[in-house]
This record gives C-alpha cells, sequence and structure tokens, in this order.
C-alpha cells in the first residue's frame, strides 16, 4: 500500500464527517439567526440585547456543538493533511448545505443555484483528485 | 455593500485564521493515536501555540460575520458564496504554508469560483 493511500484511507472517512457536520451548524446558525430578525443596527448599546437574544436561543448552541465537532475532526485533518487538500475535498458540503436548507428551513432552491451547486462540486472534484499531501508532515515517532 | 463586506470578513479573516491554524497543527506533527488520553494531550499542546490563538481570533471574526449575515440571508446562498475561500485558500497556502498547488488544482478552484459566480447571481 503506498504513503498516498494509506493516507486516504483515513482522510476520506473523517472528510465525511465534516461533511455533514459543518453544514448542519451552519444550518442552526441560520435558524437561529433568522429568529431574531435582521442585524442593522451599527450602535454598540443595541448590540447587547441582540447578542444576548442570540445566546438564550437553543439552536445557536446546537450549532455550535455541530461545529465545534467539525472544527475538532478538521484540525485533525490538517495534522496530515494539506490545508489546500482537505479544503477543496470538505467542499462537497455544499450540496449537503443546499439540501439541508431545503428539508430543515424549507429555503426554495432555485435551478440556477442547483446549478452553481454542481459547478462548484465539479470543481471540488477536480481538485480532490490530487495528493493529500505536498510539503510532508513531520511524524512524532 | 454590506453584504460584500461580510463576505469578505468571512472569506479573508476565515482564510487567513484556517492557514494560521493549520501551520500550528503541522509543527505539532502527523496525530497516529486516537484515544482519548493522546488527543486531550493533542489538544493541550495546540493551546500553547500562539499561531492557534491568531487563527482562532481572526475565524471568530469570520464566524460572527457568518452570524451577522444569516440574520438577513439565506442560508444556501451564503454557504456557497463563502467558497470564495478556496481562491484565498490556495493563494494563502501556496505563500504562508509553501504548499505547491498544481496546474490541475488551480483549475479546479476556477471552476469552483465559476459555481460561486453562478450561485451569487441566483441572490434575491
Amino acid at each position: 500500500m503506498t504513503h498516498t493511500r494509506r493516507l486516504q484511507l483515513k482522510t476520506i472517512p473523517l472528510i465525511l464527517i465534516c461533511i455533514i457536520l459543518g453544514p448542519l451548524g451552519n444550518v442552526f446558525l441560520g435558524k437561529a439567526m433568522k429568529s431574531i430578525g435582521s442585524l442593522n443596527s451599527t450602535s454598540v448599546a443595541e448590540l447587547v440585547p441582540v447578542a444576548s437574544r442570540v445566546l438564550m436561543s437553543g439552536y445557536i448552541w446546537l450549532g455550535i456543538a455541530c461545529l465545534l465537532g467539525f472544527f475538532t475532526v478538521h484540525m485533525l485533518l490538517l495534522t496530515w493533511a494539506d490545508y489546500s487538500y482537505v479544503q477543496p475535498a470538505g467542499s462537497l458540503s455544499y450540496v449537503s448545505i443546499a439540501m439541508l436548507s431545503y428539508l430543515l428551513l424549507g429555503e426554495a432552491i432555485s435551478p440556477l443555484r442547483w446549478l452553481g451547486v454542481a459547478v462548484i462540486c465539479l470543481g471540488v472534484f477536480v481538485v480532490g483528485r490530487t495528493s493529500p499531501s505536498t510539503t510532508g508532515a513531520r511524524t512524532n515517532a | 455593500m454590506r453584504e460584500a463586506v461580510l463576505f469578505f470578513f468571512i472569506v479573508v479573516a476565515g482564510t487567513a485564521g484556517e492557514l494560521c491554524v493549520s501551520r500550528a497543527m503541522k509543527s505539532i506533527g502527523e496525530v497516529h493515536d486516537f484515544s482519548p488520553k493522546s488527543l486531550l494531550r493533542f489538544i493541550l499542546q495546540a493551546l500553547r501555540l500562539p499561531w492557534m490563538w491568531l487563527g482562532i481570533a481572526l475565524m471568530s471574526v469570520g464566524f460572527f460575520s457568518l452570524l451577522a449575515i444569516l440574520s438577513f440571508q439565506e442560508v444556501s446562498f451564503v454557504v456557497p458564496v463563502t467558497a470564495l475561500s478556496y481562491a484565498a485558500g490556495a493563494f494563502g497556502a501556496k505563500a504562508f504554508l509553501g504548499e505547491r498547488i498544481s496546474a490541475h488544482r488551480w483549475m479546479g478552484i476556477a471552476v469552483v469560483c465559476l459555481g460561486v459566480t453562478i450561485v451569487w447571481w441566483s441572490r434575491r
């Protein structure tokens, strides 16, 4: 088994976890922020009540929990895989974000938007088929 | 305009933060052992690195900008547009982490940017 193959065997499952947790977190954040209403004010005095309302929302914490899980897995990945590999490969999350926004938030996804998401994923597919590491991570023996 | 400023913070601060975190992580080295004890040691080790904290600060700026834009825009619009961080990430990884970006990868990144443009057209 080549070094690249071995790296991919542990890299791909962790990327899949990222693809689910990251978008789920964003969907929950969106749900929380929409319930607060549009943030128009630039005055600091008005930010305090808004911030406290945000922090009281259960969805914001659910979203933050998902994103923390995502962040931890992402950090693990970055100890051996190139940033410029992990970031594009994880971007299949744009498909899951569109599906989750439709299913959980009821957002209407126009055909144009689906086309944009599909093109992004095509770009991801092109980028994803390159070697996970070009600089060679140092190893703790 | 408000959207453009917030997207700028999400993409630039968020990407710069991730690059700092990546730099911190690479200096720790590849993780081989996934037991809770060694994961805890790994986290404590990471939190001692200044790059890690700079990265967290920058990513926080990006995060609060994301919250602000989500208060008035759709999730399915905002998140795909943040894919612009691919281009930012490739430039940053090349300049700051010394990663080699192949022509193949640049091509993929260009396609991603085209996709972002199409999503932008779908803005309501």
